[in-house]
């Protein structure tokens, strides 16, 4: 077990009800934190990446927010098997699905249903990963104990075959939160582990020591100084969790167990469109890349942010 | 019963050769002996067995065709399903309820134990006995004494009579009894298996053309490896020195085996080869009609479904499914679309029975028909069809409900239960809310089979509990009848009246669909979905 | 450090049972009898189907037959599957198949994702850098049964380089290609994981301070960046072990590998409690074992991270 204080280092300060210098302190920790945000700003603003990226995230929400501004084709109704598989034609400008409904239609539609489920997932991986991983990273002892038995329970559960069989007990219920749910309720010990190893190396640096020094409480430095510096990791796992999110809902359609066929999502159109691959394959690849380009975009938001977020890194560059 | 099962992962063979319709299928040789026998090792692609490999307890493909080549039966079927004896010397009766068979001398299983009445007997006493709780326990329903509300060790109606003869006794007159007898259930046991029985569904000993390889040759999801039976002495005589099951749990894997040269013959096709796999082996595959078809139940007990407007309502939703545009466009022509509620490769078969017009596609008809039944009481809700997601059924049902939604004008969409055992389940227990999915798999080469067992009053599989005295009668009539040709005349009047009621809406018959590589020759698929194992040859 | 094992070791007990009683209760609940399932399109005469449910114990409600469960487990009795073989020749039979998947793969991952991360994160923003993106962009957008496809029909098939599917044995050759395509699903966490790590430990002062001391860039690249980068990857690969051996779902049944995800999938799907649980278990097993080592293995990376006694 990682100790939380090596034993030599535990006299280094007087307790902090003991040190004078409490209130002064307290100041200088309490105004540091804003200006790493502030200053994440200042320079993420500056990257051609960010806009990029936060504008394909723009419109993949306004997308997923407002379907009809962008098609008028209804992308459930009048699916004609005479035009299964078809090319583009006038008013169809992707073509045709085996079902002959408008692929184009459908990939509007289908936005919202895959970006929901990417983002409750990810909500969901995220705020438990976070409380989980620093509580038990941080505190250690019979708290981390108790953290990490908990995470492990969910998470030798295989995510994908604990998902198979939640969906299939709630299938009747299935829809967008019951997928996530089933989805992150079994992922985010990833995010709690990686969390709680980066925490364990953090917490031992000198600023760390140095605040303790200067007699921050325990769950300020936590808060302030230990998750800001190990936040990193977390971010980037995050942003590719949303992607594998929306993947991983295809892959329970492809096992059976996803949305009702009749809500519109990206996964059910490339798991419908599997067997075509060879025949067919426009029906499976025009999905695939707007799942790709939601992906990118989230992907390319979390790397700008991380190097935000962190100053050293920031400084280099 | 064969049952299809299937995941993603796993696709259960849908396949069987009709070729008393069909002429000659693609891959038949062009002259019989093209192929020589040889001791070369056939390779076939097989599902794993789901339970131990005991006759009386295998109702599934996986472990129906192991069955089917380590045993022989009093009788078998050939490629065109017509009844050949194979252990039986003769199966006589005079009055189609009680039958006299004689077992031909001096047959023995692969362990020197002899095939005679006793094997029989105490195989289907076993079978039958409600403790044993066989799956196929249902086959000895019409033996007399058969019980399911007591535990029966011995029923009344087997008799041996001496070493090589035993007679049957019916509750009543059954005339296609004798056909039922190729079924795998009928098969016989030796005695040395009943020390261990549990010992012998691991390593079954058989008496047909093929036999375990060695013990343990059932490598658990993995193969399972048959060798000749050189004291096989029977009409099915083997023409290869062996068969190697490789267990696949997905047929696209085993169909990209046979495109890898790894295996030799493949009997289903993945959704994914649908299209392309007939130019892809032209000339050694094959795509028939076979004793299986598709079905769409919607019960008496649903809103909007009982009466005279269920009966408008049926005919108006048989009438809105183009059925010869969906097997071509979603099946590729691996269906045929239906025309009875049997199968053209049943003896009997006619596509003219009055009352099959219900099935043509006829979009204003349709319309007409829905009209008619709003007139008695307005719709409402959305039409769900009901299917397992676990099986091939996706594609189908929603190009169904699409074809529904467009050509009456209501809401329609399938509603996938996961798992097969839930599907089944919900249907068992009339929970089930919606129309749902239906298909029958023929047990054993007779009209009845694909009648009685399904829209019979109270009868097992009759999911949508449909009863029609009228119809029952004819059945009791068909049944009854010691002349072929007089009881295929009262079964077609009984679909008759099925086209009447559609307790069921036929779609279309599965046709059986294989493959084969260019070292094996003489592959065949019988009526009942199997490749003849025993006739492949293949070169060295 | 025994101190510690042995907690750890303890530690797993209550992990053992919260999991198998997670997992049963969740099979427990899932809707349709897995005998009805048996009986195909035929309804189950009422007789059988009672039998059949007393064999299983189908017929008890659910915490008896948890401990039932519970109880058969430590008389080492895992029960039968419906195919009537023992769950225990099942396990034996398929984890070192897939064991040895999940290694190779891993392997694959270390090699390729490291690699690829580390370049990434020294050359930031360099071709490199984009391209490596670029392709781990591409595996993590396609679900892995298009990869697992793709690579079948163009390796196996098209130009033959390896067996179509695992062959009897599943011998280590016939392995390569499915482990590959389970390493994709991985790939772009690992690449990335990695990329941000060196880049962070880059900045960091030791690093620093051994360039100015005048060590080489080929010293100072293994020895103090990667070795410090890699606590986040290593934890990462450790967590990703449990999900490679199922990833297995979808791989090994397009690979038709006779193993744990493809077993276990199937299990799932007939309503096989026992086997499903004892599976469950195995896998959790090596979870904690494997995640231990892991452990330990911080203290190897980071000299900083003590164990307690």
């Amino acid at each position: 077990m990682p100790s939380n204080t090596r034993p030599d280092q535990q006299h280094f300060v007087a307790p902090i009800d003991e040190t004078p210098l409490v209130a002064i302190d307290s100041v200088k920790a309490d105004g540091k934190p804003s200006n790493l945000w502030r200053d994440a700003w200042a320079d993420v603003r500056k990257r051609p990446m960010f806009w990029i990226s936060a504008a394909l995230i723009l419109l993949v929400v306004i997308v997923a927010l407002f379907p009809g501004w962008f098609t008028q084709v209804a992308p459930n109704n009048d699916c004609q098997l005479s035009n299964s598989n078809g090319g583009p034609t006038a008013g169809h400008p992707l073509g045709f699905t085996k079902q002959g409904c408008d692929i184009y239609s459908r990939i509007i539609h289908g936005t919202s249903t895959s970006l929901s489920v990417g983002l409750i997932v990810t909500f969901l991986i995220a705020f438990l990963g976070i409380v989980f991983g620093a509580i038990s990273g941080f505190y250690g002892g019979w708290l981390d104990a108790v953290l990490s038995r908990i995470g492990d329970i969910f998470f030798s559960i295989p995510y994908i075959l604990a998902a198979v069989v939640v969906m299939s007990v709630l299938s009747r219920y299935a829809n967008v939160w019951v997928i996530s749910l089933a989805i992150g309720a079994f992922a985010w010990p990833a995010t709690a582990r990686v969390l709680r190893a980066e925490i364990l190396r953090v917490k031992n640096a000198d600023f760390v020591m140095a605040a303790t020094a200067l007699g921050v409480s325990r769950f300020r430095i936590l808060l302030r100084h230990v998750l800001p510096n190990s936040i990193a990791p977390v971010i980037v796992i995050t942003t590719i969790s949303l992607a594998s999110a929306i993947v991983a809902e295809a892959t329970l359609s492809f096992l059976g167990v996803g949305l009702p066929t009749s809500t519109m999502s990206w996964g059910n159109d490339i798991s419908a469109a599997q067997h075509d691959l060879r025949t067919a394959p426009q029906t499976l690849i025009l999905p695939s890349i707007a799942l790709s380009v939601t992906v990118l975009s989230f992907i390319m938001l979390g790397e700008v942010v991380r190097d935000a977020l962190d100053p050293k890194a920031r400084a280099q560059r | 019963m064969k049952i299809k099962r299937i995941g993603v992962a796993a696709i259960a063979l849908a396949a069987a050769g009709a070729l008393t319709l069909a002429g000659c299928t693609t891959g038949s040789p062009e002259s019989p002996g093209a192929g020589e026998a040889s001791s070369a090792i056939v390779t076939v692609n097989n599902t794993e067995p789901q339970n131990p490999l005991v006759p009386t307890n295998t109702n599934e493909v996986g472990g129906g065709l192991v069955i089917q080549n380590v045993f022989a039966g009093l009788v078998y079927y050939d490629a065109e399903g017509a009844v050949h004896n194979d252990v039986a010397e003769s199966i006589e009766t005079d009055d189609a309820q009680t039958y006299t068979i004689k077992i031909r001398e001096g047959l023995t299983f692969t362990n020197g134990d002899p095939v005679d009445a006793e094997s029989f007997v105490t195989a289907w006493n076993y079978g039958a006995a409600l403790d044993n709780a066989q799956l196929s326990s249902y086959f000895f329903e019409s033996i007399e004494g058969f019980s399911y509300d007591e535990n029966v060790p011995e029923m009344s109606g087997l008799e041996v009579v001496d070493d090589l003869t035993f007679t049957v006794t019916l509750k009543q007159p059954e005339s296609d009894f004798p056909l039922r007898l190729g079924y795998t259930a009928y098969f016989p046991v030796p005695a040395s298996a009943w020390e261990d029985i549990e010992a012998f569904g691991e390593n079954p000993i058989g008496n047909g053309p093929y036999m375990f390889e060695e013990e343990g040759a059932w490598k658990h999801n993995e193969r399972i490896d048959l060798v000749k039976n050189e004291d096989y002495d029977g009409p099915r005589e083997a023409q290869n020195g062996g068969v190697d099951m490789i267990l696949y749990a997905s047929t696209d894997a085993a169909y990209a085996d046979l495109q890898g040269g790894n295996l030799d013959v493949i009997q289903e096709i993945p959704d994914s080869a649908l299209e392309t796999f007939q130019e892809e082996f032209e000339g050694r595959s094959v795509n028939q009609p076979a004793a299986a078809n598709a079905t769409i139940t919607i019960p008496e007990r649903l809103a909007h479904f009982s009466g005279e407007e269920g009966k408008l309502r049926r005919a108006a939703i048989s009438h809105a499914i183009d059925r010869a545009e969906i097997t071509d466009v979603i099946f590729n022509g691996t269906r045929t679309p239906a025309k009875d509620f049997t199968s053209p490769v049943i003896d009997g078969y006619s596509e003219d029975i009055p009352g099959s017009e219900v099935l043509e596609f006829d979009v204003d008809l349709a319309k007409d028909l829905w009209a008619q039944a709003d007139a008695i009481s307005p719709w409402t809700g959305s039409f769900q069809l009901g299917y397992n997601a676990d099986g091939p059924n996706q594609g189908w049902v929603e190009a169904v409900a699409n074809q529904i939604k467009n050509n009456l004008g209501i809401e329609a969409a399938g509603a996938p239960v996961p798992t097969f055992a839930e599907f089944r389940t919900s249907i068992t227990d009339r929970v089930i809310q919606t129309p749902f999915r239906t298909g029958w798999q023929f047990d054993y080469p007779s009209m009845f089979n694909g009648l009685g067992p399904i829209f019979g009053t109270g009868a097992g599989s009759n999911d949508g509990d449909y009863s029609n005295p009228e119809f029952d009668t004819l059945l009791d009539e068909g049944s009854a009848a010691t002349e072929v040709e007089a009881g295929i005349e009262k079964f077609q009047q009984a679909q008759e009246i099925l086209f009447e009621d559609l307790p069921a809406i036929p779609l279309w018959y599965t046709n059986s669909m294989g493959a084969w590589g260019e070292q094996v020759d003489n592959v065949e698929f019988g009526w009942d979905s199997w490749p003849i194992l025993h006739q492949i040859t293949k070169s060295e | 450090m025994a101190g510690y094992i042995v907690r750890r070791v303890l530690q797993a007990i209550p992990v053992l049972l919260g999991t198998t009683f997670l997992i049963y209760f969740m099979v427990f609940a899932m809707p349709g009898d897995p005998i009805v399932g048996l009986f195909g399109e035929k309804t189950p005469p009422p007789a059988v189907l009672e039998q059949l449910r007393e064999r299983y114990n189908l017929d008890q409600p659910f915490i008896i037959q948890y401990f039932i469960f519970l109880g058969n487990i430590f008389r080492g009795d895992l029960g039968v599957s419906f195919s009537g073989q023992p769950v225990v020749e099942i396990l034996a039979q398929t984890f070192p198949v897939t064991l040895r998947l999940a290694f190779l793969s891993t392997v694959f991952l270390m090699v390729g994702g490291i690699a690829a991360g580390l370049v990434s994160g020294l050359r930031k923003g360099g071709i490199f850098d984009a391209s490596a993106l670029v392709v781990s962009l591409i595996f993590i957008s396609l679900p892995i049964f298009v990869v697992g496809f793709v690579g079948q029909f163009v390796f196996g098939i098209q130009l033959g380089w390896f067996r179509t599917t695992v062959g009897s044995g599943a011998p280590w050759s016939d392995l390569v290609l499915p482990a590959i395509v389970l390493a994709t699903g991985s790939f772009a966490q690992i690449v990335r994981l990695t990329r941000a790590s060196v880049i962070e430990t880059e900045s960091q002062d030791f690093v620093r301070t051994a360039a100015s001391k005048g060590l080489s860039r080929n010293r100072i690249v293994p020895v103090h960046i990667l070795r410090n980068s890699l606590i986040p990857v290593v934890t990462y690969l450790g967590v990703d072990f449990g999900v490679l051996m199922v990833g297995a779902v979808v791989t090994e049944g397009i690979f038709n590998v006779p193993g744990v995800g493809r077993t276990v999938y199937q299990a799932i799907i007939r309503g096989e409690n026992p086997t499903v649980v004892a599976f469950v278990t195995v896998m959790v097993l090596i979870y904690l074992v494997v995640n231990l080592l892991i452990d330990l293995f911080y203290a190897v990376l980071d000299p900083r991270i003590r164990y307690a006694k």
